[in-house]
């Protein structure tokens, strides 16, 4: 098992190694989603959620998968309970706000193929965390997501203003931002190790 | 490459189907799929390479089967089969490269796992071989197969070389030559990916003007 204390755990997923600027898991909707600020923080709240069951009920197969020896199908049955996990929240939210639900649009069930979602999963089994430890790293993975998506939107609306020379317009001036941001982020190594 | 645009406008041969993934709509350069693995394990020529081959397997293998299976899947359940499908050749292809090489399975690591999540397979099975017949189909998957791992090996080759000095491990510069760390570090895979994506750009910007 694993002697990591749970702050140090959720430091490490959120900053040192942030899933999305030092794993670079969850690209796509970060180069997707982050126009806006409003829809990024949307979409980084459905997807800390998302992250926060899947990782719990990972925990759960895992250990049932391992105590009828059969770890091949552990690939296999986490995309499942990822696809149905977003599938439940995309049904809970038109219930609960219609509203909500029209905003987030295409992207909620574009979840399921988040591998920052399926990142979480994989990586806590490979880690072997306990069952507190594995909510504590998808909390942290979550906060994480969300951090990087709020700010890459803050500064990409602000870059709507810039004048940029006419080929670097689009995802590659996302590229190099999210290159520089990355860059600030290695400045966490070694806080919560 | 230079009648690309002219070969469009006429009707789609089957070698059009080919070479469409290797340039015109390159699944990395032009469309901008699957980045996770792009970025992440592009850090050696070597690691590139075989990512690239790794996804092109399970893109040929679950086109086929989606393209052979498309008149039977209901169309509510498509989504979830057809990750059903690629989980499969997802772990077969896991299980291959760890019996092949297990210093490659630790380098890589979770992202053999995370092929799975890959938007470009799943963006194929939805968008070609779901509707297309299985001839057809499998020339996609070579075509975007290829096409993802040599813009693929393009970044893993450019990192290497500027971040330690060699190309498959094998030291090109004499002993004097600092390396760029930072080529290597995450930032530089964003860095890399902008300017292979600036150079495509101005080519394409010089070609409509011509």
């Amino acid at each position: 098992m694993n002697t990591e204390s749970l702050g140090s755990i959720f430091l490490n997923a959120a900053l040192v190694n942030n899933f999305v600027l030092a794993y670079f898991l969850g690209i796509c909707p970060f180069l997707g989603v982050s126009g806006k600020m409003e829809t990024a923080t949307k979409m980084g709240g459905a997807v800390m959620f998302v992250m926060l069951i899947s990782s719990m009920s990972a925990y759960g197969i895992h250990a049932f998968l391992v105590r009828i020896d059969a770890p091949f199908l552990q690939l296999i049955s986490y995309i499942v309970v990822i696809a149905s996990t977003v599938q439940l929240v995309e049904m809970f939210i038109k219930k609960i706000s219609p509203a909500l639900f029209k905003s987030l649009g295409i992207f909620l069930p574009l979840i399921t193929t988040n591998c920052a979602i399926l990142g979480v999963a994989l990586f806590q089994t490979n880690k072997g965390y306990g069952f507190l430890e594995s909510i504590v790293y998808s909390l942290g993975a979550g906060a994480g997501f969300m951090l990087a998506l709020v700010l890459i939107a803050g500064i990409r609306e602000q870059m709507n203003f810039a004048e940029v020379p006419n080929i670097s317009k689009g995802t590659a001036l996302t590229l190099f931002i999210a290159g520089i941001l990355s860059l600030c982020f290695m400045g966490f190594a070694g806080l919560g190790a | 490459m230079s009648n690309d645009n002219s070969k469009s406008k006429q009707e789609v041969t089957s070698t059009d189907e080919f070479i469409k993934g290797l340039w015109r709509d390159n699944p990395v350069f032009v469309q901008v799929l699957g980045m996770c693995p792009v970025l992440a394990v592009s850090n050696t020529a070597e690691n590139a390479l075989a990512m690239g081959l790794a996804t092109a397997f399970v893109l040929l293998m679950s086109n086929i089967l989606v393209s052979l299976l498309r008149n039977f899947v209901p169309k509510q359940v498509r989504i979830a089969s057809y990750i059903l499908i690629i989980a499969t050749f997802v772990t077969v292809t896991d299980y291959a490269i760890q019996a092949i090489s297990v210093e490659l399975h630790k380098s890589l690591g979770a992202f053999i796992s995370l092929i799975v999540v890959n938007c470009l397979i799943l963006s194929r099975a939805e968008a070609f071989a779901s509707k297309n017949t299985i001839g057809k189909s499998i020339l996609d998957a070579l075509g975007m197969g290829l096409g993802f791992t040599l813009a693929l090996f393009c970044l893993g080759a450019v990192r290497e070389i500027l971040g330690n000095g060699s190309i498959f491990n094998i030291p090109i510069f004499s002993d004097g030559y600092q390396s760029w760390i930072v080529m290597i570090l995450p930032a530089g895979g964003f860095f890399t990916l902008a300017l292979w994506l600036l150079i495509i750009n101005a080519i394409q910007t010089r070609k409509v003007k011509s």
